[in-house]
């Protein structure tokens, strides 16, 4: 086993690890928490693919700004005074619908021949400058689709979020 | 040299784990959480064949971008509207929310 892979199972454990907690923890505030592990882990899994700008982006955008998000809302909405409320009746249902689809996605990752695919012996590194070139030139038009979509978005949640006159 | 399927196994536990959770979970705000850990288990398989089949025009990449950002749009939004629903209903419950239930 390279040094490498010995990385990857580091890094992939602790991201499972983290979303293990998400899904099972009790307390609603220890999720939130597992949930930055997961997602940070994720951050590192686009280091080893070589994506240094996308870990980037997830490490500010997941792991800080959306899991703050999370926490304030939880705090607003007061969830820990509900702990009954965490899981419901359909746990073992959802539990065989988790179990099925993983058995069918591990089964077509690993049963799919990706070297008759024309897939690589090891990632691809790519220059960063490279990267934003071709946002700004090829992809542009979706590029600003996104940023309207998003700019749409804030401004909804804004709209949603704020207290009415008088209330 | 890790393998590509390794990435896509990876993927694959984390997208479990965000439907086991969506399923499971009953309060809003814990099944937004878990759909997120569904939506960076996708990035990942992105950015993984994007790295390992089709580096072109960085693809994979910009997939995996524009789901961060969307993400990001979905998350306030929907995080909004459970506020607001807590500020109508005073729960975050989805159980409890079935006013338009059949």
């Amino acid at each position: 086993m390279s040094y490498e892979e010995g990385i990857f199972y580091l890094v992939a454990t602790v991201t499972v690890l983290g979303g293990l907690g998400v899904v099972l923890a009790r307390n609603v505030v220890h999720a939130a928490l597992f949930l930055i592990v997961a997602l940070l882990g994720v951050a590192a899994v686009f280091l080893l693919l070589a994506a240094e700008f996308l870990a980037i982006v997830q490490t500010l955008i997941y792991g800080a700004a959306v899991t703050i998000l999370v926490l304030f809302v939880m705090m607003l909405t007061r969830v820990r005074d509900v702990p009954q409320a965490v899981d419901g009746p359909q746990k073992p249902l959802a539990f065989v619908v988790g179990a099925a689809l993983l058995g069918v996605l591990v089964l077509a990752a690993v049963s799919t021949d990706w070297g008759a695919l024309g897939a690589r012996e090891s990632v691809q590194l790519v220059p960063l400058r490279d990267l934003g070139s071709s946002l700004f030139r090829f992809w542009v038009v979706p590029f600003i689709l996104v940023a309207l979509v998003l700019d749409v978005a804030m401004a909804g949640a804004i709209i949603l979020a704020r207290s009415e006159e008088g209330e | 040299m890790i393998p590509l399927e390794h990435f896509l196994v990876l993927g694959a536990i984390l997208f479990s784990l965000g439907v086991y959770g969506v399923l499971a979970r009953r309060n809003a705000v814990l099944i937004i959480m878990s759909v997120e850990l569904m939506l960076a288990a996708v990035s990942i398989n992105f950015v993984a064949f994007a790295g390992y089949i089709a580096p072109e025009e960085f693809r994979g990449l910009v997939f995996a971008l524009f789901v961060i950002t969307i993400a990001a749009a979905e998350v306030g939004l929907a995080l909004a509207i459970v506020l607001r629903l807590f500020r109508n209903r005073t729960t975050s419950n989805v159980d409890e929310v079935d006013t338009l239930r059949w």
